[in-house]
């Protein structure tokens, strides 16, 4: 792997660990919801900072490019973060259901008792 | 013995009033709510004048939200039957005593009306015909007996078929996942015979993308649904 690409993703994976530190510091991003980012910046910056284990990947892969391998690891993990995203989504789709669900029922009641 | 008609309405100002008066006429003895589902119009104003019990969900939520939000409602305040009748007139509410029937006579726990258990002369659009007996042949696979109109919303609930739905009911486009869901849980479904009416007013929610969105979506949701165990899913 060049020098050019490691040095280049070793400032990627820092500047995303970095972005990800001031967002869960600023209280902007959940601790719980950060921890696919922080895992994925980790990953990169292992990846970038020890050059053989790109190339061991690589070659398991059958990836003749080995920097290729790099980009594999990194769609894998945001598909993962999307995937992890629906499923939020969906609970609280699910949870607003209820509430509103909750809400018309609680404000039949309040009519009725002000009647 | 007491029975809660459940009326979802979703921008149906120009059908909503005839068929809370039909209803009343028809089953004088039945409390009746209306689920406003968001509606922009004057739907909301309509039940108030009729007065009738009303909830307002506070946006659109889709029918299958509504729907449970009524049985709910039926389940909080001790019904013993609950009819789902749809608020664009579709339903004749003077059929509703056939659909409440059987439940009465504890034949059935809940009672689906049909539009094809009896040729009626109800004419359906080609494509829809199509997707209706898909549907049909698909889920009389899964309960092992035929249901001739599962996608049918006029229906009949006892206690326990209440509770159940208000519980666990399916979201958008519930109606066949809701007679799956009934089945597995041990519900006896019985089907009678109706004749549904031209719409009143208001537009069908179905166009041929939503149509193709709800073929995939309930076909999936059933057979995932398969999967689960059996029981509430809350």
């Amino acid at each position: 792997m060049g020098i050019r690409i490691q040095v280049f993703s070793t400032i990627g994976a820092l500047f995303l660990l970095a972005v990800v530190f001031e967002l869960i510091r600023r209280r902007k991003l959940k601790e719980r919801y950060s921890l696919l980012w922080l895992l994925t910046g980790f990953v990169v910056l292992a990846f970038a900072l020890k050059r053989n284990l790109i190339d061991i990947l690589g070659r398991t892969l059958g990836i003749a490019y080995s920097p290729a391998a790099l980009l594999l690891v990194v769609t894998l993990f945001f598909i993962l973060i999307l995937l992890h995203f629906s499923t939020v989504i969906s609970e609280l789709s699910d949870r607003n259901r209820k509430l509103a669900q909750r809400l018309a029922i609680l404000e039949w009641r309040m009519r009725n008792l002000l009647d | 013995m007491r029975v809660l008609v459940i009326i979802p309405a979703y921008n149906e100002e120009e059908s909503l009033g005839s068929v809370i008066e039909e209803t009343r006429e028809h089953l004088p003895f039945a409390d009746v709510v209306v689920v406003n589902d968001g509606s922009l119009d004057s739907t909301s104003r309509i039940a108030e004048e009729k007065g009738v019990f009303l909830l307002n969900l506070p946006y659109n939520l889709g029918i299958g939200t509504a729907m449970q939000t009524g049985y709910i409602f039926a389940d909080e305040n001790d019904y013993d039957i609950a009819v789902q009748i749809d608020g664009d007139g579709q339903h004749d509410p003077s059929e509703a005593m056939g659909i409440i029937g059987p439940v009465l006579e504890e034949k059935a726990d809940v009672v689906i009306g049909s539009r094809y258990l009896e040729e009626r002369g109800y004419k359906t659009p080609l494509a829809r015909r199509v997707g209706i007996a898909l549907f049909s042949s698909y889920i009389s696979l899964i309960v092992r007996r035929r249901i001739t109109d599962p996608t049918s919303g006029f229906r009949a609930a006892n206690r326990q078929a209440i509770r159940f739905l208000s519980r666990d009911y399916p979201s958008d486009y519930p109606e066949p996942e809701a007679v799956v869901l009934l089945h597995r849980n041990g519900f006896r479904i019985l089907e009678v015979p109706i004749t549904m009416r031209e719409r009143r007013g208001g537009r069908s929610s179905i166009t041929f993308l939503r149509a193709c969105y709800y073929m995939i979506k309930v076909s999936l949701a059933i057979f995932i649904g398969l999967f689960r165990r059996v029981g509430n899913g809350d």
